[in-house]
């Protein structure tokens, strides 16, 4: 094969597999966390909009809720508590960009329950979380 | 807030390096940072657009606070922040170690190239800088106070291009 069909070929391969990322719903993100959370309690119950809502906005021993940023109504805008940066509505209702990557879901849970409970999130506590959100319309 | 002449910066520029520490310098560590200002203060000191359009950095660093140009602190200083965003001013802030990477290096490659002083602290905030305060000396401090300002560190409350790098001193209004 010559060179230049051997370079052809490759990149004919190589643009059958680039297929972009799908962008994932945040229908999935709670699915999936419905799965892991019965794979780590055989006795989970589903998930609970009002658990959501209270964990959201409620202190957990330290100084920041999650409301603390995002405001009591995740439908609105919010404001970084500390450097006042205006942060986009997190409900997926009136914020269509909001958990559509698990990649980037699982990295604010990390870091923003670390600040607010001083620990990670269990799957249970961020699906109430999710279902809460989505259960907000405008 | 007007500008100061060269001369001046050069000074104010210098001094920080040999305050780091807090303690006195060897004479041969003023020397060499006296030479070394002599030399990178100029060219630094007529820059008020930074290009900040590294859009890993801004991705990550960004959401939190504006993405303050790579070029007011040192290689140092950046290095002590990306080892530390665990607790980055007192919140989580950690990324993953391949995009960790690839943030130090767009920060330590786009350093400020200014010299500090021997085994001396690197500042951790831009504000906390010599360089910082005497740009802002003329800031009353009723300003600084002010509801819409907040924090030293937030740059947009009186440089409105400060999101994309742009402190362009004729477009600074300061609230009262």
């Amino acid at each position: 094969m010559q060179f230049a069909n051997f370079i052809g070929l490759l990149a004919l391969i190589g643009a059958v597999f680039a297929v972009p990322a799908r962008a994932e719903t945040p229908a999935e993100l709670l699915t999936a966390f419905g799965l892991d959370a019965r794979q780590s309690d055989a006795a989970f119950k589903g998930f609970s909009t009002q658990r959501g809502q209270q964990l959201f906005q409620q202190t957990h021993g330290g100084e920041w809720s999650c409301a603390s940023c995002h405001t009591d109504t995740p439908s609105a805008s919010g404001k970084h508590a500390k450097t006042g940066k205006a942060i986009a509505p997190l409900a997926p209702a009136v914020n269509p960009d909001r958990f559509t990557s698990s990649a980037k879901v699982e990295k604010w849970f990390r870091r923003n329950c670390n600040d607010v409970l001083g620990r990670a999130c269990t799957s249970q506590e961020k699906g109430d979380v999710l279902s809460w959100l989505l259960s907000i319309k405008n | 807030m007007k500008m100061k002449s060269v001369t001046n910066y050069k000074a104010a520029s210098c001094a920080w390096g040999s305050t780091w520490s807090g303690k006195k310098m060897p004479r041969i560590g003023i020397a060499a940072s006296a030479i070394a200002c002599l030399f990178v203060a100029p060219a630094f000191a007529d820059r008020e657009v930074f290009d900040t359009s590294n859009a890993t950095y801004r991705a990550e660093c960004g959401s939190c606070h504006i993405a303050y140009p790579a070029q007011l602190l040192p290689r140092e200083s950046w290095q002590a922040l990306m080892a530390g965003l665990p607790q980055h001013f007192g919140s989580d802030a950690s990324v993953d170690v391949k995009t960790a990477k690839e943030i130090e290096t767009y920060l330590t490659t786009n350093a400020s190239r200014r010299v500090g002083a021997l085994n001396a602290k690197p500042p951790l905030r831009i504000t906390e800088t010599r360089w910082f305060k005497h740009e802002h000396d003329e800031v009353p401090s009723r300003a600084w106070q002010s509801a819409a300002v907040k924090s030293p560190s937030n740059c947009g409350a009186c440089h409105p291009g400060a999101e994309r790098g742009d402190f362009s001193e004729h477009a600074v209004r300061v609230p009262n």
